[in-house]
Order: C-alpha cells, then sequence, then structure tokens
C-alpha cells in the first residue's frame, strides 16, 4: 500500500505545503538571531494573508499581492518594535498581544472577501527543464514563491554568515551591551530585523491566501505561525536547518495525508506530536554541548535592551 | 421500539400537557443564534446564519434577531445564551453538537425560553433539536461520482470519525458502487472541520492517488481549489454551494439548508404552537438541497441522480437500504430492510466494500 | 527629542494610574474602530466597559466575571512567580490541558464513584499533571541548559494532541453516541465543581485562585523564597553569592506554575466546562501570561488584571449581542488594550526627559 504513494510527487507537494511555514520562519530566524523574541508570527502571518488577497484581487496581480502582503507584515510588526524597542515592554506578551490583534483585525477588514476567488498565480515556465525526470517535477514545476522562498534561505544564510551587516546583527543578538558599547545602534538594528520578520511571515500569509489555497476565509492560518516559531528552535537558528526544519514539519502532515489516503492505518494525533517532540530533542542535543550552543542561540532572546549610560 | 417513535411519542405527550405558549403580538419576537465558528467560515456557520437572515425576511417587523459568533463549546456557550434569554430572547438556536449540555443547563433556567439545539440527542420540554439528513445527499453525489470517475478511484475527506461522517461515507460508497462496481474508495481523516491549508493538503494526497473525484466532509472550498489545479478532477460544494469553481471541479453540491426549519419553528413560536421535536429533515423537507448539476455531467447522468434524489424525497427509497453487510462481512440490513434511525445516529462501522479501519 | 531615563525604583504613582491612562486610551482609540464601523462609539464603550458590571442583568453577569477570570488569575500567579526570578514557562496551556487529563482520567477511571474524597483525589492529580508537565522544561533546562521558553511552547502542541488523542480514545464517553468528547462531571456529582453558594459563581477554581493570589503575596514579602525569587531576578550574580541555587529555583518556579495551572484545568473541566473535549483548550493559558504582565507581576496587580481580561470578554460578548458588533472587531479592541497596557508602562520605569542634544 505505501508503494502507491510516489515519492517524486511527495516531495513536490511537501515542499508547496511547507512554503508558508519556511517563509514565516526564516524572518522570524533574523528577528530572533537579533536577540528578539516576537510570538507575534501568527497575527503578522494572517494579517499578510488577507492584505495580500485584498490587493491581489482588487488589482487582479498575485504579485502586488504579494508586495502588500509584504508591506502588511511589516507594518503589524512595526507596532510590535515600537512597543518592545522604544518603550520596552515585554517581548512576550506584546507578541501575544500582536497575534490577538491581527487575528480579529484581519477578520475585520476581510468581512467583504470570503468566498472570492483570487487571480491565479501561474507556474513559472521553465521550459524543458521541467520535463526532466525526477528533478523535474520536484525542483521546476512550482510557482516562483517556492523559489523566493529558496533564494530567500541562500540569501539569509550569506547574509548572517558572510556580511558585516549580518555579523553585526548577530553581535546585537549575543550581547547588546557589547554591540552598543561598540557603537552600534541597537535599537534601529533590531527594528529593522523585526520588520523584516514581518514581512517574511506576511509573504507566508500571502502564499496561504492566495497559492496554497486558494481562498479568504477567517482564522485560514490555523496555527501555521506557531509551527514556523518550533521550527527557528528545531533548526537551532541556522537558514539551513530552517528548511530542513519546514520540509520536516510540513512533511509529516503531508506524509500523515498521503498514508491515509494510501490506505494505511495510522495513529494521526501521535504522528502530529512527532515533530514537536523531535524538536525538544534537537533543542537538548544543541544546548548539551555548550560550546555548540553558544555559536547558535543569540543569547540576548527576549531581553529588553535600553541604553543607560 | 426505535428512537425515532419513542420521540414522537414524548413530544406529542409534552404538546398535550399543553407547554405551547402563545407570544405576545405586538412585541417583535426576539432570537438568539449560536454559532461556533465565524459567520464568514463559509462553512457550517455561514448556512446556519443565512438560516437566520432567511427568518427575518420571512417575518420583517414580527421578530429581531442576534447572534453570537465563534462561541467556544463550554462555560462559554452557557453564558452566552444566559444573556440572550436575559437580554430577552425566547427562542434560541444552538447551532453545534458540543453545546448539548449548556443548553440542557440554560433551558432548565429559563423554562420560558425556547431552546433548538443542532445535531444533539439530548431534550427537555423547552429544548428541542434538529438535524439534517446529510446522507441523503450523499447518496446523491455518491451516485454521480460513481458514474464519472474514470480511475474508479473516489476520495473522502473526513472531518472527525462521528457517526454524521460515517453515514455519509457509507451512503457515497455504496451509492457509487451500485452504479459502477469496480469503484473504490479512500478516506483521509483531517481531524479538524476547517483548515484550509490541511484540506488542500488532503485532496492533494488524495488525487496523487489517483483519485479523480473528491467529497468533502471539512467545511472550505480548498478541496475544490485543489482539485481546480489537476485537470479532469471533479469535486463538490459542501454546506454553501461553492458555485465560483462550476462547471468544474464542482459539479454539484450538498447544500445545508436551514432556512425552511428555522421559519417553520419561528411560525410555530408566533402561532403559540411550539413544542419540543426531534427533527431529522432530509432533502424531502428542504434540509438538505442538491446544488445545481452543471453542464460537466452528462445528461443521463444527471437525469439519474435528480431521479435519486426525488425518490429519496418522496420516501420511496431510503439510501441505507438491504442488502447490506458491515465491512467486516456480517449482515447488517437484510434484503428491502432500511436502517433505522439509532442505528443510524451512532452508526460506527463501514459498510462491506470499504476499506481501511475507522480511528477510535 | 524625547529620552527616557530609567528610575531608580518603579514610580508608585505611575504604577496606579498608567492602567487608568492605558483604559481610557483604548476607549479612544476603540470608539474611533467602532464609528468607523458605523457603530454608536459611546454606547458600545459603555456596553463593553459598564453594562456587565452595573447594567441591567449585572446580577447575573458579575459572577460570571468570576468564573472567566478565576483560571486566568491561577494561571497568571504561578507564572508571575517565575517570571519575576526570569524563568520563562510560557507552556502554561500545555500544562492547564494535563492537569484537566489527568484530573479527569482519575474521575473516570473511578465512575461511578460516590465520595467526598473524589474531587480532593481528582484535584491533587491535576495538580500533579500540570506540575509534571511542567518538570520536563524545568529538568531539561537544569541538565541540558535548554532553553525553558522554547521547550514549555512546543509541550503546548504535544498537550493539544494528547487531548484530541484522549477525546477520542480513552476518556471519551461510552454513552456519547459516537461523538468525542468525555462524560459531562456535571451530570457526575461527586466530581462535579459547582458553585459553591448559588448565583455567585465562586467554584474551588475561584476560591483557589483568591487563595494563591494571597499565598503569592505573603510568600512574596515575608518567605524565604520569596526574597531569593526576587534576588535572582533582579541581581542573579547577588543571588548566587546569598547562596540561592539557580538549578532549584528554576525547578521550584516552574513546578509551583505548572500545578497551578494544572490545578486551574482540572476545575475548569470539572466545573463551568463541564467535559474533555478537542475544544477544551480556550487560550486560558496564553491569556494568562498577558494578564501576568498586566499585573505587573503583583498579586493583586494579577488579580485586577484578570478581572478587567474578563470584563472584555464578557463586556464584549454583551456588545455582540446588542449591537451586533462582529466578534473580530471585540478581538482587535482587546488587542489594542492589551497595546496600551504595555505601551504605558514605560512609564512606571521610565522618566520622560527632553534629551538636550550632546550634553545630556
Amino acid at each position: 500500500m505505501i508503494g502507491s504513494i510516489d515519492p517524486i510527487l511527495l516531495i513536490a507537494s511537501l515542499m508547496v505545503a511547507s512554503t508558508p511555514i519556511l517563509l514565516a520562519a526564516l524572518g522570524e530566524l533574523v528577528v530572533e538571531k537579533a536577540g528578539v523574541l516576537n510570538l507575534g508570527v501568527e497575527g503578522m502571518m494572517i494579517t499578510g494573508a488577507i492584505a495580500g488577497f485584498i490587493a491581489a484581487v482588487e488589482t487582479g496581480s498575485p504579485f502586488a499581492g504579494f508586495v502588500a502582503a509584504a508591506a502588511a507584515g511589516a507594518a503589524l510588526s512595526l507596532i510590535f518594535a515600537l512597543l518592545t524597542q522604544f518603550l520596552l515592554s515585554n517581548q512576550v506578551a506584546t507578541g501575544l498581544a500582536l497575534t490577538l490583534f491581527g487575528i480579529g483585525f484581519s477578520a475585520l477588514i476581510g468581512q467583504g472577501y470570503t468566498g472570492i476567488r483570487p487571480p491565479a498565480t501561474p507556474r513559472l515556465d521553465l521550459g524543458p527543464l521541467s520535463d526532466l525526470p525526477v528533478i523535474g517535477p520536484i525542483l521546476f514545476r512550482h510557482d516562483p514563491m517556492v523559489y523566493v522562498s529558496l533564494a530567500l534561505v541562500v540569501a539569509v544564510g550569506l547574509f548572517l554568515r558572510r556580511s558585516r551587516a549580518g555579523l553585526i546583527l548577530r553581535a546585537v543578538g549575543e550581547s547588546h551591551d557589547a554591540a552598543h558599547a561598540l557603537g552600534y545602534k541597537v535599537v534601529r538594528i533590531r527594528i529593522l530585523a523585526i520588520l523584516f520578520g514581518g514581512a517574511c511571515a506576511g509573504l507566508g500569509g500571502a502564499y496561504l491566501s492566495l497559492v496554497r489555497v486558494p481562498q479568504w476565509t477567517e482564522g485560514m492560518t490555523a496555527g501555521a505561525g506557531w509551527i514556523a516559531l518550533a521550527i527557528v528552535v528545531f533548526a537551532s537558528w541556522r537558514p539551513g536547518r530552517v528548511l530542513a526544519g519546514a520540509y520536516l514539519f510540513g512533511g509529516v502532515t503531508v506524509l500523515q495525508l498521503n498514508l491515509q489516503a494510501a490506505g494505511v492505518a495510522i495513529p494521526v494525533q501521535y504522528l502530529s506530536m512527532a515533530p514537536y517532540l523531535i524538536t525538544i530533542l534537537v533543542l537538548v542535543v544543541i544546548s548539551a554541548d555548550r560550546s555548540r550552543a553558544a555559536l547558535n542561540a543569540p543569547a540576548a532572546l527576549g531581553k529588553s535592551f535600553h541604553a543607560s549610560s | 421500539m426505535n428512537r425515532r417513535t419513542l420521540l414522537k411519542g414524548s413530544a406529542a405527550a409534552l404538546a398535550a400537557v399543553g407547554l405551547a405558549r402563545p407570544a405576545l403580538a405586538q412585541e417583535p419576537l426576539k432570537i438568539g443564534f449560536i454559532y461556533v465558528g465565524p459567520i464568514g467560515d463559509l462553512g457550517w456557520s455561514f448556512q446556519h446564519d443565512q438560516g437566520r437572515l432567511a427568518v427575518e425576511e420571512e417575518f420583517g417587523d414580527r421578530v429581531e434577531t442576534v447572534y453570537l459568533e465563534s462561541v467556544p463549546e463550554g462555560a462559554d456557550a452557557e453564558r452566552a445564551m444566559t444573556q440572550m434569554a436575559l437580554q430577552g430572547c425566547k427562542l434560541i438556536f444552538a447551532t453545534s453538537f458540543g453545546y448539548m449540555d449548556p443548553v440542557i443547563n440554560v433551558a432548565a433556567k429559563f423554562p420560558d425560553v425556547m431552546f433548538e439545539h443542532a445535531t444533539g440527542y439530548k431534550r427537555a420540554d423547552n429544548v428541542a433539536t434538529y438535524d439534517a439528513r446529510f446522507y441523503e445527499g450523499r447518496a446523491v453525489m455518491g451516485t454521480i461520482a460513481g458514474r464519472m470517475t474514470k480511475s474508479n478511484k473516489i476520495g473522502y475527506i473526513g472531518s472527525f470519525p462521528i457517526p454524521e461522517v460515517i453515514q455519509g461515507i457509507n451512503s457515497t460508497f455504496i451509492h457509487a458502487r451500485k452504479v459502477n462496481p469496480e469503484v473504490e474508495i479512500s478516506v483521509v481523516w483531517a481531524y479538524t472541520w476547517f483548515d484550509p491549508a490541511k484540506e488542500a493538503d488532503a485532496a492533494k494526497a488524495l488525487i496523487e492517488q489517483g483519485v479523480d473525484v473528491i467529497l468533502a466532509h471539512t467545511d472550505s472550498t480548498a478541496p475544490l481549489a485543489e482539485a481546480a489545479k489537476t485537470e479532469g478532477v471533479i469535486g463538490f460544494g459542501q454546506a454553501s454551494d461553492m458555485l465560483d469553481f462550476a462547471p468544474s471541479p464542482r459539479v454539484s453540491a450538498i447544500v445545508d439548508n436551514w432556512a425552511p426549519y428555522y421559519i417553520d419553528r419561528v411560525q410555530k413560536m408566533l402561532d403559540g404552537a411550539w413544542t419540543s421535536t426531534a427533527t431529522w429533515g432530509g432533502i424531502g423537507e428542504g434540509e438538505v438541497q442538491i446544488g445545481e448539476i452543471t453542464s460537466a455531467v452528462p445528461e443521463e447522468v444527471k437525469a439519474e441522480a435528480l431521479a435519486l434524489a426525488d425518490a429519496i424525497a418522496k420516501k420511496e427509497y431510503h439510501p441505507f437500504t438491504g442488502p447490506l453487510n458491515k465491512q467486516d462481512g456480517s449482515a447488517w440490513l437484510a434484503e428491502g430492510e432500511t436502517a433505522d434511525d439509532a442505528t443510524l445516529a451512532g452508526m460506527n462501522f463501514f459498510v462491506e466494500g470499504i476499506s481501511g479501519d475507522i480511528p477510535s | 527629542m524625547l529620552r527616557l531615563e530609567r528610575r531608580p525604583t518603579p514610580s508608585r504613582l505611575w504604577t496606579a494610574a498608567t492602567p487608568v491612562l492605558a483604559v481610557i486610551a483604548t476607549m479612544i482609540a476603540g470608539g474611533l474602530l467602532f464609528a468607523l464601523l458605523g457603530k454608536p462609539p459611546v454606547e458600545a464603550i459603555r456596553t463593553i466597559f459598564w453594562d456587565p458590571l452595573f447594567g441591567q442583568y449585572a446580577s447575573y453577569s458579575r459572577p460570571q466575571l468570576l468564573v472567566k477570570a478565576g483560571p486566568l488569575i491561577l494561571i497568571a500567579i504561578g507564572l508571575s512567580l517565575g517570571f519575576r526570578a526570569q524563568v520563562w514557562n510560557i507552556g502554561a496551556e500545555g500544562q492547564y490541558i494535563m492537569g484537566a487529563l489527568f484530573g479527569a482520567a482519575v474521575g473516570l477511571a473511578a465512575y461511578p464513584a460516590d465520595s467526598v474524597l473524589l474531587l480532593p483525589a481528582m484535584a491533587v492529580a491535576g495538580a500533579c499533571g500540570g506540575f509534571l508537565w511542567a518538570m520536563i522544561p524545568a529538568i531539561l533546562k537544569t541538565r541540558f541548559n535548554t532553553n525553558e521558553i522554547l521547550v514549555s511552547l512546543m509541550l503546548v502542541y504535544v498537550a493539544q494532541h494528547m487531548m484530541s488523542a484522549a477525546s477520542f480514545g480513552l476518556l471519551r464517553n461510552p454513552e456519547g453516541m459516537g461523538f468525542p468528547g468525555s462524560r459531562n462531571f456535571q451530570q457526575y456529582p461527586a466530581a462535579f465543581n459547582g458553585e459553591l453558594i448559588p448565583g455567585t459563581g465562586m467554584h474551588w477554581g475561584v476560591v483557589a485562585a483568591f487563595c494563591a493570589v494571597i499565598g503569592a503575596y505573603v510568600l512574596l514579602s515575608r518567605h524565604i523564597l520569596g526574597f531569593q525569587i526576587r534576588v535572582a531576578g533582579e541581581a542573579p550574580r547577588a543571588a548566587r553569592f546569598a547562596g540561592v541555587s539557580p538549578a532549584l529555583l528554576t525547578s521550584v518556579c516552574l513546578g509551583i506554575s505548572g500545578a497551578l495551572a494544572g490545578l486551574a484545568g482540572l476545575f475548569e473541566v470539572t466545573g463551568p466546562a463541564g467535559q474533555i473535549t478537542t475544544d477544551f483548550a480556550s487560550g486560558y493559558g496564553f491569556t494568562a501570561i498577558i494578564v501576568a504582565f498586566l499585573g505587573r507581576l503583583n498579586p493583586f496587580g494579577i488579580l485586577l488584571a484578570g478581572l478587567l481580561m474578563a470584563l472584555t470578554y464578557i463586556g464584549g460578548e454583551l456588545a455582540q449581542l446588542m449591537l451586533n458588533l462582529p466578534a473580530a472587531a471585540i478581538q482587535a479592541f482587546q488587542g489594542m488594550l492589551l497595546f496600551f497596557l504595555l505601551a504605558f508602562d514605560v512609564l512606571a520605569n521610565f522618566r520622560l526627559r527632553l534629551a538636550k542634544g550632546a550634553r545630556a
């Protein structure tokens, strides 16, 4: 029975299923690397989902939709940035409030948009590449956002590892006091990171409402933002592993549905717990080795910074 | 003695005791609705709200309706209904199974307020229950599915393994098999009523397994949107008509139409003739509607499906008519025997021919 | 250019004044929002903040405030101890669920017991459930230096899936007609946590919440452990010299907050909620985090914050009922209230100063 699952199609569909959480998780990774914990991902995602949907429907262009979604996600994250960076509110509480607000706000502005079909996002035409055996369906038959998300993994990886700006960002996340002493603008850098995280979450949300579902309904993210948070941890704050994590989390859902479709009896609830348990295990492994943990987990995560000197 | 006649008996007895209360003529009758989801869900709660709007339309100034959306089941529901009763609602529709115990509790405190509980089984002097025979609609969908499938594989996205969904799967399969002995059904449990992304993934998984007809017992349009991406795959609207996806992939729909029931019950309140009843209406009562069958379906299949719907509506045919065996091969219904409502209401088995287990 | 200057100690005046300011600011911003939606702003604000307390049916809604606030306060008190010591348990939702599951399992295993000791035994089991669930991040933190924020958050999802599995499997009501969900404790007198004095909303969970407030106050102001918690939060290095073991303190803080969250879950499931269902957890554990911060981690502050939060829920419901405000507007309004409360908080800890360029 398991043999009836086509692994090529399975991989291709898990890539699509994972794209929203991958985008949101990449954004949150950068935010956390700057030492900020924003638990409002769900709220920003769903705001992006409706903003992107409205823009795409009104203009007829999915591209405009994605741009609007990124802008809306960033705009919402600006509230978080102002509260936590200037007014030094607690990040955990502010993030939770942001989620609450985002879910309500998105439902409010989306009231006239239920039951509408958005303009279709075309698949990228890659000509003969799409016809290649095996890797054709896996790699070359997707919509542009899948490639954007993959490019973003590489870009974020290079930015954090190789660029000077990335180095500064990490320094801010490690010790804001030291970074401040060196003359870096801690608050400004963190705000930029938060905005980037908001924009990515918005894109992830729009991918749901414009490509994957495609439809607007209240509460449609249904917890995807929380999964994105889990993925960042699972990935131990490394972009490459975020990709693996997103595909694992997205993959477990797709796999269990495929197994069911193929007629294999599986305990769904227990399988659905697995990624979270694996994440905890990963956390334990990376934390137990203190020398390696120090390289990854931002030491100043979740702490407020105020230049008191 | 089956459950239905028992209920009818007790309802008649209650009516005889004289529980009917005439409403005041001058003041509008205030009616409350509580919904488990947002009315923008385009599915379950949306359709109940359509019923509310139909009541407003029908009775105009004689009624006033209020509603609360996204009310969690449990303590919040009990408070919400109490608030409604305090605000002067004389008739309250509680539209989710999980409101069952709260309804009974609140109804005990407000004997003058009548309650209507959807899909539950607990009643009281002032608590009636109502439900729709969705399986009747599924029989029609199953017939179309059996005729239309080319791969002989149809897929069913189940929400939770509860009797209502199991009835739907069985009914679909029985009628698909009837017109196409080769047909197989694959069931995927999504464990959610509403998660568009997951529903889309489930549809996709089924399509990748070679399924070319998809039925969903979850409430979003995501399965149809997913079907639209693959040539030759069709599906059905669920809960609401989902005409945006017509003529294909949406070739027909099973529509929850609460309007006739709601209008009838409000009329009874206005006439002072309301009694506690257990209503389980289907196609005949108008509670289950078959959405327009589109041009993607050949004329003869359409005619066959409509004839079946008609026979069910006129009670000439029961979708669960023997000979039918249970999945393990044991006999369930003998030739010509029809299923009683008590068995259906607690249905926890697949019929013969369906592979896979019901999770427990 | 304005700049902030940290106060040596938080201002007492501003600590008291900021919540009032924040509520006023929310009223203005919320009023604008409601006006934009075409609803009368003053009436909407009055309905949310005034009517539940002093309106026509306040005699019903005032006790309901306690029912809604009880679990929030109980959980938030536990969390605040940890937060003060820089131990970040944000998985209270999971501990709340596990408490309900453990406690309910004991009660249901003994069904149909009739002993006055049953509810206490269940309460102990519930507290143990929450405690054990919180011990996982505690042990991982002390043994492997794992971040407790993340572990406790991950465990929320695991707990949610366990609850879903339990309501379909182990704890499912055998007489539930095939629907998911456990037996209802409201029909199980020995295990039912009902109102202690009818019409007051006081059930054991609310009593426990009040006890926790007083207990936390005494602990923090009089007891050595409270002193250690405060020192660990304010001056971790000094705490170490003072002989406070960080590992022990982490375990104690997580353990207390887990046990209280578990207790809250047990009292909720045996009382207002009534049964374990897939939708039992409605986010109290997360909302309690906000309540803890709104209450500035002070026991009496948390008491007031919990009641304020409950007020917006119940008032919001009334506004939906009476003014037809969409549920989404209430949610956005709550979000705004939280933003303002968090934003104005800065005034308690900082002084606003006009910066004088480079000379400052």
